[in-house]
């Protein structure tokens, strides 16, 4: 097993810059999501680590070995697929273990492996079957199977449960994770759902356009988003904006939206008169009469344990994740009130969050 | 809009009995959804009500009229489809009046127009009526199917899963729309999915199919706080509703009969133990707004919501207490407490 490091990677396709200037660091044995919308860069990225794409500039370090330029089989990794090529004239055993007969390697060792990947992976009891006839998900544990046995350094994953459906999917995140927690070996997981990524990741980059936007653990970029384009893509529903004009003092822990006061984290930089947005969670939300921020409800989508109510402001449309037990009505006039100090905020110009004690003890971008 | 009534209805195709002993009513006005997975009779059902299956047995109405002779295009029904199939080479203009120009209705222009304008308006695609249908985004591609349905002003709305081809951000957009849509017109829905999330947020009551039967009906808290047995449990909630037998609560007294105990996430108490706790925290997967805490019970595993405010780390012991969950007997129906 082996830590990734990655420094000022670039790749350009022509004129069209695929990735522009990454530089993150996978530890070892850590679970590592690349997540972005398509055309972000994430793939591009992880073919470079596996050796099927050379960067035009940077470097790729495995286990402190400089591999930029080393052949993808002189890589100790092993490549997981969103679309899992087994050979349908093999059965599941000789499936697993094909890349290990083609190493030569001996049939008592490779028995052995393969016994212990399908242990791993619970498939025992269809080693001797057939692979045409499985289902998507035990597809996908062979194809897991075939990575598993070759013991690589790390394991790099293109939206392997991209072919599943969404239900199916869920669990085979819980299935992964569970796997990574008893081989602990680094892996490079790449997905454009945020759910997968939040459920499974040690650690996210956010990609957009090329670039990391933004790098940590999941719980961190929930709730400290550095740009509006990770506010925005992480969180379902996503990270509400309140749109208004106005500048603000550093140390000032308040805006005015309209007639209503909203405290917020003191602001750790003076903000010159511009756009601005207020982010808020949907979970931060909650209804209060007092309060001089008024908006109509829309509709609410219950959820069973939550409800989802949507509620038009002066200042944009928000939605707020309330306890399914308090009953709106579409048309209520109603007061909302913030948890102060979850909220941040914007100059919409540039995207970028305004540094604020929101960021306190965080390395900000 | 018109009441659609379905009694006792069964429908075979060869060997398989795709529905049977269907009792379904579909008031005026009312957005009832049918949840059920692949398989479960969803889209027979709606076949079945357009006319295009006919009934082996049993009887269905529509607006108090016996519609089992009638003919498709008697039963003035509009389908919407999960594959909006529009015309490419028309307008989202003439894609939308389509309907409304088929030589059976007879509409004049004007009326056309106005009709036009108005579904354009309500579904908010006025600014694209000019546009070829091919020249548009898959959510307004979906907008123009389901505005093709609107103009018309037939008895009851059939959806068989129309928002499922969207991406996950456009389908909770549509929900909200569809729903309030439905809501300003007065509209009779009978839509199918296999998404509890559309069937829990839109619908006014949802019917759970199993295998072609109608296992339960009621309104989507009904549904939830009342399962009628394990299957109708497990269909609705996110994480789903924890299954386990009550060895795993041995100082939880549970009804005579009981073998399962279907516990949600509203169900579980957790604190953290000093000693004698039987609980272990496994795995906590941070979602952002809510963090899903998975636990083991000796050999069994249990899943729950925690506040992100709440400090548990992996390896934690901690005291599971129940609150009012829910009992199962050996048949899976419901043991009421």
């Amino acid at each position: 097993m082996a830590e990734i490091r990655v420094e000022n990677l670039q790749k350009s396709f022509g004129d069209f810059a695929a990735v522009k200037d990454s530089n993150f660091l996978v530890e070892n044995g850590e679970f590592f999501v690349l997540l972005g919308p398509s055309g972000c860069g994430k793939t591009t990225t992880l073919r470079m680590i596996a050796g099927l794409e050379l960067p035009t500039s940077g470097r790729i370090l495995l286990g402190g070995d400089d591999v930029t330029f080393k052949r993808a089989a002189e890589r100790d990794i092993a490549f997981v697929f969103q679309l899992f090529a087994l050979y349908p004239h093999m059965n599941v055993r000789k499936n697993i273990g094909f890349s290990l007969k083609c190493q030569g390697m001996a049939q008592a060792e490779i028995n052995r492996r393969v016994q212990e990947a399908a242990r791993i992976l619970r498939i025992e009891h269809i080693l001797n079957k057939s692979v045409s006839g499985l289902s998507g998900g035990d597809r996908q544990r062979v194809a897991l199977g075939r990575a598993i046995v070759r013991e690589p350094m790390c394991f790099l994953m293109d939206e392997p449960l991209g072919a599943l459906d969404s239900e199916f999917r869920h669990l085979m995140c819980g299935e992964l994770r569970g796997l990574h927690n008893r081989l602990k070996a680094t892996t490079v997981y790449v997905t454009h759902d945020q759910v997968e990524a939040m459920s499974m990741a040690d650690k996210i980059a956010v990609m957009n356009r090329g670039v990391i936007e933004q790098f940590g653990p999941p719980q961190e970029i929930y709730a400290r988003p550095a740009s509006m384009f990770v506010a925005d893509f992480i969180g379902s529903p996503p990270m509400n904006f309140l749109h208004f004009h106005s500048g603000i003092q550093r140390g000032a822990g308040e805006a005015h939206l309209g007639d209503a006061l909203i405290r917020m984290p003191v602001l750790h930089e003076d903000v010159a008169p511009r756009d601005l947005a207020l982010g808020v969670r949907p979970e931060h939300i909650a209804f209060d009469d007092d309060s001089a921020l008024r908006g109509s409800v829309y509709g609410s989508e219950y959820l069973g344990t939550t409800q989802i109510v949507t509620i038009n402001t002066p200042f944009g449309q928000v939605k707020a994740r309330t306890k399914s037990s308090g009953e709106v009505r579409p048309g209520d006039n109603v007061g909302l009130r913030f948890a102060a100090d979850r909220l941040s905020l914007f100059d919409k110009q540039s995207g970028r969050a305004v540094r604020s004690a929101l960021f306190e003890g965080v390395a900000h971008g | 809009m018109a009441e659609v009534r379905l009694e006792q209805v069964e429908k075979r195709f060869g060997e398989v009995t795709a529905v049977t002993g269907i009792d379904l009513t579909v008031h005026d006005g009312e957005f009832v959804a049918l949840l059920g997975p692949t398989g479960a009779g969803k889209t027979t059902t709606l076949r079945l009500i357009a006319g295009l299956e006919k009934p082996d047995q049993g009887r269905i109405s529509i607006g108090g009229r016996d519609a089992t002779p009638l003919s498709p295009m008697e039963r003035n029904v509009a389908f919407v489809f999960q594959q909006y199939s529009l015309y490419p080479h028309l307008s989202v203009y003439d894609n939308l009046a389509f309907p409304l120009r088929s030589p059976s209705r007879r509409v004049d222009e004007p009326t056309v127009r106005h009709m036009v304008e108005r579904v354009a308006k309500l579904l908010r695609i006025e600014q694209k009526l000019q546009n070829r249908a091919t020249r548009l985004s898959g959510g307004e591609m979906q907008r123009v199917a389901i505005g093709r349905a609107l103009v018309r002003s037939p008895s009851i709305y059939l959806m068989d899963e129309p928002l499922s081809s969207l991406d996950a951000k456009l389908r909770s957009e549509m929900r909200l729309e569809l729903k309030h849509i439905q809501h300003d017109l007065g509209a009779t829905v009978l839509y199918v999915t296999h998404d509890q999330t559309e069937a829990m947020t839109m619908a006014n009551r949802i019917g759970v199919l199993d295998h072609g039967r109608l296992v339960q009906i009621g309104s989507p808290r009904e549904i939830y706080e009342s399962p009628r047995n394990i299957y109708v449990a497990t269909r609705l909630g996110m994480p789903s509703i924890n299954l386990l037998p009550p060895a795993a609560f041995p100082a939880h007294p549970a009804p005579a009969g009981t073998k399962v105990i279907g516990a949600r996430t509203e169900h579980v108490g957790i604190a953290r133990a000093n000693g004698g706790a039987h609980a272990k925290v496994e795995w906590i997967e941070h979602l952002g707004d809510q963090n899903h805490l998975h636990l083991a019970i000796g050999e069994h595993r249990l899943v729950t919501l925690v506040d992100p405010a709440v400090e548990l780390s992996v390896g934690d012991a901690v005291d599971i207490a129940l609150r009012q969950p829910l009992y199962f007997g050996a048949d899976g129906e419901r043991i009421r407490a």
